[in-house]
């Protein structure tokens, strides 16, 4: 029989050395970047289109979000329907996206359809007609959607928890009211779209098993289009203005049987030195499934399904964020719990075999992530957007192999204090 | 076309290899043929809150997780109405740990009383966060029962009430531990960068010793076909009224249900479909509309689900949506419809085959509707539904008396 009680030998992922595959870099004829990642065995594809078109610069509220909807609403040769109908005849999925800097065209399909949507892209990209019937019927399901969310205690805290960081004016922190979409019209879309899109600032991202002719044709149908490189020497600054009252607890609905409790501080972005290694501290502190919030709130005390940390992904100010949904009357125990856990690791430096569970959890999960190439663009589409180098990945897995203890338990003591942190429950 | 060896173990666990040498990772998928299904009526959600139990320690190794993060793992879990699944992936050198862990908690858990006591808590916030505390979030637990008046299909995998939670004993744990979690209900997948030599190898030395157990032999009540419609009205403090339509479809390995499936993808399956173009984008009844089916190994359930424009009459949504499934009834599809279906659908399985992990949790469905061969050959069956088939089963199964149907309103 064999013997159960002993565990088989393994071999330290952190002895593992890992490569981030490469990605190719092209420039076309206007300047627009191009990064590409060959590999899969499936003859499928994808193209993500990042413009600078976020709602960082936006002058009214929805415009950036609303523009990016109505993308692929309408041109002057194809209705939505017939739009929607072109990609979805040929297999292919055409999603749109908006954030605070960027704002996104994703298009997933297979090798063989690429020359039927290509040219379609670029209509949107050049030709969108962004009609006043559609801006109507956007805008009226959007408050419909909003008036369901502002029911669910999660949604009203995640919006009040980025506007105590960042204040209601910082595109990080600001977010819609009914109103507010109600304000959006025609002309402020048109606008957006005329100088963010049409005129915009872009970079193009593709992966998959890729089509040999894939930079040529991209070059035929976006390299002689009026767009500029992503890069620029200088962007609208949005002062942060966070909010002055730390605590907060909102009754959203008085017969809510949960709390959905955030908490929440300012941290600096990726180019920090301290950011690869607070990556580790907030594993071992709330980020995986073996953290200690994990371990002690879920998995001792039971006052949750989930609680997790994680850093903001954001280009310029970070945030560092404690999130979970309690029952309503354990709210404050997990609190109370959320800042012993704090304190601990304030208090006592991490023994070795955690902090090599979670140094190999790390790698592990990394090294299962550069698996496909859709993971493997996204890597580097981070660093191109954040300004980074591959430098920035190899750093990342070092100081995952080395941090020490002390160095966390520093780190602790310098960003785990509850007096740095925005406190919010919602029920 | 992807390929696999299958072997069986002395006590009956089914073994499937999948080698992909292109992954630097192992994934090791074991999956139960026990689900919501399997549930007294008395005792809902048990498969479920069991699953969580899985993670609690085992008879040898006190902690599931510890050693597989070690090994720089991950790994989940879910549970259906039809099976439970687990899965983990990690580095492939260190597949054996996973076997190891997976085996042990196969031959038996510890029966931890702290573990039950916390993760009866657990799932009750999981309950809460998810269906209590939601809006609309009791459609589903009225909308079974309306549909199965007898086939355990009537309740949600979470379970029917909080209370089939809270009362669950460790006795009642040992006992389905016993009766489901024996090699002869399980199916091992094991994918990735691994050999198949080896991994025979390696499961015979943590799985063989295990008892076989007694095969479980499902006896649960039929459903009889529906013969008169149902309907029901709900108030609820929600902001929008909201209209839910179902209907039975065939089982997994029927022809229906390939027809089914197609039919979901016309009528709700993006932002050309039928039901958006029609009721959201032209008569504007419907702020958000969608058709899709449960993909139930038993006889399942078609649904379409919308939410009214605000203003908009009930009477006036359901009759547009019932307009829509008469002239699907009458006219069918047209050529260009299918050959969009169809190309969706093969690039939706060239998508979901890019992953190993999806691949062994496939391969581990398949062999557990009987055959691990089926991923090679169910997607063909999609490919050979025709326009007449789609016409003739919307007939079939777009009957009135097979119809059920919740007008959920809202207090506002």
């Amino acid at each position: 029989m064999v013997n159960r009680t002993i565990a088989p030998p393994i071999k330290e992922p952190v002895d593992f050395s890992i490569a981030l595959p490469g990605c190719q870099k092209n420039i076309l004829s206007n300047g627009i970047e191009v990064y590409s990642v060959d590999m899969g065995s499936e003859e499928a594809l994808m193209i993500n289109w990042v413009f600078v078109a976020g709602n960082w610069y936006e002058d009214k509220k929805a415009v950036a979000a609303a523009t990016n909807f109505l993308l692929k609403n309408g041109t002057s040769k194809r209705t939505a329907f017939e739009i929607n109908e072109h990609f979805e005849y040929h297999g292919a999925y055409l999603s749109r996206s908006c954030y605070s800097e960027t704002s996104e065209i994703t298009l997933h399909c297979l090798n063989r359809h690429i020359n039927e949507l290509l040219p379609v892209v670029a209509e949107l990209v050049t030709d969108a007609v962004l009609p006043e019937e559609e801006l109507a019927i956007y805008k009226q399901n959007a408050k419909q959607r909003l008036t369901v969310s502002l029911q669910k205690c999660e949604f009203v805290a995640g919006r009040l928890i980025d506007a105590y960081l960042y204040g209601e004016e910082h595109p990080y922190g600001k977010y819609n009211n009914a109103e507010d979409y109600d304000g959006v019209s025609r002309e402020d879309v048109s606008a957006f779209y005329d100088k963010f899109y049409r005129n915009g600032r872009c970079v193009i991202f593709a992966a998959g098993k890729l089509p040999a002719n894939l930079l040529a044709d991209l070059e035929k149908h976006f390299g002689s289009l009026p767009l500029r490189t992503h890069r620029q020497d200088s962007m609208i600054v949005h002062p942060v203005q966070p909010a002055m009252q730390k605590k907060s607890h909102i009754i959203n609905d008085a017969a809510g049987v949960q709390a959905a409790i955030r908490i929440a501080r300012p941290f600096p972005n990726r180019h920090h030195p301290d950011f690869p290694k607070v990556m580790v501290l907030n594993s071992l502190f709330g980020g995986f499934f073996g953290s200690r919030l994990m371990a002690n709130i879920r998995e001792d005390k039971g006052y949750t399904y989930g609680i997790y940390s994680y850093l903001l992904n954001h280009v310029h100010d970070g945030g560092w964020m404690i999130s979970t949904e309690a029952g309503r009357d354990v709210s404050e125990a997990t609190i109370t719990e959320v800042y012993n856990e704090m304190e601990l690791l304030r208090d006592e430096p991490v023994d070795e075999e955690e902090l090599l569970m979670t140094r190999n959890y790390m790698i592990g999960t990394i090294l299962g992530d550069l698996d496909g190439p859709f993971q493997v663009i996204g890597r580097w589409k981070t660093m191109v957007l954040n300004n980074l180098d591959e430098s920035y990945f190899y750093n990342s897995l070092e100081t995952i192999r080395k941090v020490s203890a002390e160095e966390l338990q520093e780190l602790s003591k310098k960003y785990l204090n509850p007096e740095d942190f925005y406190e919010l429950v919602v029920i | 076309m992807i390929q696999f060896e299958k072997f069986t173990l002395s006590n009956g666990l089914r073994v499937v290899v999948h080698e992909d040498p292109s992954t630097p990772m192992a994934v090791v998928n074991i999956m139960y043929d026990v689900g919501a299904r399997d549930e007294d009526p008395g005792k809902t959600g048990f498969a479920h809150l069991f699953e969580h139990l899985m993670f609690g320690g085992s008879i040898n190794i006190e902690d599931f997780e510890t050693p597989l993060q070690m090994a720089g793992g991950e790994n989940n879990a879910y549970t259906s109405n039809d099976v439970t699944n687990y899965y983990v992936q990690l580095p492939a050198e260190n597949l054996e740990t996973a076997l190891w862990l997976e085996s042990d908690r196969l031959l038996s858990l510890a029966f931890d009383e702290k573990s039950l006591e916390v993760q009866r808590k657990v799932v009750c916030e999981e309950f809460k966060e998810h269906y209590i505390n939601k809006p609309y979030g009791d459609v589903w637990f009225k909308l079974r029962e309306m549909a199965y008046p007898n086939h355990p299909y009537r309740w949600m995998t979470i379970g029917k009430e909080l209370s089939h939670i809270e009362n669950a004993t460790l006795e009642d744990v040992k006992q389905f531990f016993f009766k489901h979690y024996r090699p002869v209900n399980a199916i091992l997948v094991v994918g990735g960068n691994v050999k198949t030599a080896e991994v025979k190898t390696l499961v015979e030395k943590w799985f063989a010793d295990i008892p076989a157990g007694e095969k479980y032999e499902r006896h649960i009540p039929e459903e009889l076909p529906q013969t008169a419609p149902r309907r029901m009205e709900v108030k609820a403090d929600v902001p929008l009224d909201a209209l839910y339509k179902v209907w039975h479809m065939d089982d997994r390995l029927d022809h229906g249900y390939y027809v089914a499936d197609l039919i979901t993808e016309v009528m709700g399956g993006g932002g050309s479909s039928r039901l958006f173009q029609t009721l959201v984008k032209e008569k504007k009844l419907f702020s958000h509309i969608e058709c899709y089916h449960f993909g139930s190994v038993g006889r399942g359930l078609l649904a379409i689900e919308g939410k009214l424009v605000k203003g908009v009459k009930m009477e006036d949504a359901e009759k547009a949506v019932d307009e829509e499934v008469e002239k699907l009834k009458l006219e069918g599809i047209t050529e260009k419809e299918l050959t969009k279906i169809k190309n969706k659908t093969e690039s939706s399985i060239a998508f979901e085959d890019m992953s190993v992990m999806t691949r062994t949790n496939n391969l581990a469905f398949y062999e557990l509707l009987g055959d691990a061969n089926l991923f090679n050959t169910d997607r063909e069956k999609y490919f050979a539904v025709t326009r007449e088939d789609i016409l003739q089963y919307s007939r079939k199964i777009f009957d009135v008396n097979n119809s059920n149907t919740l007008c959920y309103y809202s207090n506002n």
